[in-house]
């Protein structure tokens, strides 16, 4: 029973943390997330991590909260989402109550706006490294199909800004079909501990 | 009944967004501005800026701000949680299915399919804001397009990062930090 408390507070103080610092985009959740659970607490692996990342993807709503939720379940079931999700919503719903009432003052504050300024390089730099980390991982073994997938997502998604849900409806057909599979052959012993 | 209203608005949000907050913009919009005209133009274009300024989803942030305007935080509670409701049906839903399956050969090649998607989608998201911090935006075509402050606390944040392992909620509180100390220190 105490454990299964802690595990519902560490999961809730987590996620508020997080949460409250997911600026520029729902994408930033996923660097910190990652930091947090895969490397520090080690509750889930890289792979799982980039799964609760397509799904999230695959459905409507915030990436942040809907990552949060499958975080959660994945820990606790139903309660444990609905307590990641009440963390995730939680930092946002605060601070923009408090700001509504001078919103005015705090979009024109000069120094409001250097601390976003530095925070969105930050933010930038986070977002690279994550990318960085996580191209390891996929491609490892060497598996051209996936760095092919790589290349032409960020391609439709950057250049011609490629809806979403095409993106993933084809890219789950590519895996279905089994086209990483035969690529795969030469890496696969190294997949298997990755 | 103005809570209804907020609701049944705000869950149709949360229930169409799929993709991320720049899908949802036009579709808070639609809602908040065309359809019920609970904020002006202005100040949704307010909004957006500030929901880009602050953490959190934009959805979210549109809801609260929105609930605020219209009926005062029980509005914020209201419309955040109308907003939040179908994405807990539905991811749960999905998360059931992941957890039964995610062992079926099939399941592992889709998902095998999906995991450089990801990736891809991030770099994109990723080059975007980097493009933004450092440029303004886009490519810069002369010197001073390039913002130089940005440019030191993002090498020094990328530093940290991948050479110190630092946490990354350190690294944009530090970067945060920093921009408050370089931009009134060099005048920008």
């Amino acid at each position: 029973m105490i454990k299964r408390a802690a595990l519902y507070k560490e999961l809730f103080c987590s996620t508020f943390r997080l949460s409250a610092f997911t600026f520029g985009g729902g994408y930033v959740i996923v660097p910190l997330m990652r930091k947090r659970f895969v490397d520090e607490l080690g509750w889930i692996d890289e792979e799982e991590m980039l799964d609760l990342i397509s799904v999230s993807q695959s459905s409507p709503g915030p990436i942040a909260v809907n990552a949060s939720l499958m975080l959660g379940y994945r820990m606790a079931g139903v309660p444990g989402a609905l307590i990641t999700a009440f963390g995730t919503v939680l930092p946002p719903l605060i601070i923009i109550s408090v700001i509504s009432f001078f919103y005015q003052q705090f979009r024109s504050n000069y120094y409001v706006n250097a601390v976003m300024l530095g925070m969105q390089a930050g933010v930038a730099a986070v977002i690279c490294s994550v990318v960085l980390d996580m191209s390891r991982s996929v491609l490892a073994g060497r598996n051209l199909a996936a760095g092919l997938i790589l290349a032409g997502v960020f391609t439709a998604v950057y250049f011609f800004k490629a809806n979403v849900f095409w993106v993933i409806l084809i890219c789950g057909c590519i895996g279905f079909f089994g086209v990483l599979d035969r690529c795969r052959k030469a890496g696969k012993g190294k997949e298997k501990d990755a | 009944m103005i809570y209804l209203q907020l609701f049944l608005s705000m869950f149709q949000i949360g229930l169409f967004s799929v993709g991320g907050g720049y899908v949802a913009i036009p579709l808070i919009q639609h809602q908040v501005v065309e359809l019920h005209g609970w904020l002006s133009a202005t100040e949704f274009t307010d909004i957006i800026t500030i929901a880009e300024m602050t953490p959190g989803p934009i959805a979210i942030n549109s809801a609260t701000f929105v609930g605020i305007r219209v009926a005062g935080i029980p509005g914020a509670l209201v419309a955040t949680f109308g907003c939040v409701l179908p994405s807990c049906c539905i991811v749960l839903l999905l998360a059931r299915l992941y957890y039964k399956y995610r062992s079926l050969n099939a399941m592992q090649r889709i998902l095998s399919g999906l995991r450089p998607a990801v990736v891809g989608m991030i770099a994109s998201a990723g080059l975007s804001i980097l493009l933004l911090a450092l440029f303004g935006g886009q490519l810069p075509s002369s010197f001073q397009q390039v913002n130089g402050p940005a440019v030191l606390i993002f090498a020094a944040a990328l530093l940290g990062l991948r050479r110190f392992r630092l946490s990354p909620l350190r690294v944009m509180a530090g970067a945060g930090a920093a921009g408050l100390i370089l931009y009134p220190l060099l005048g920008l």
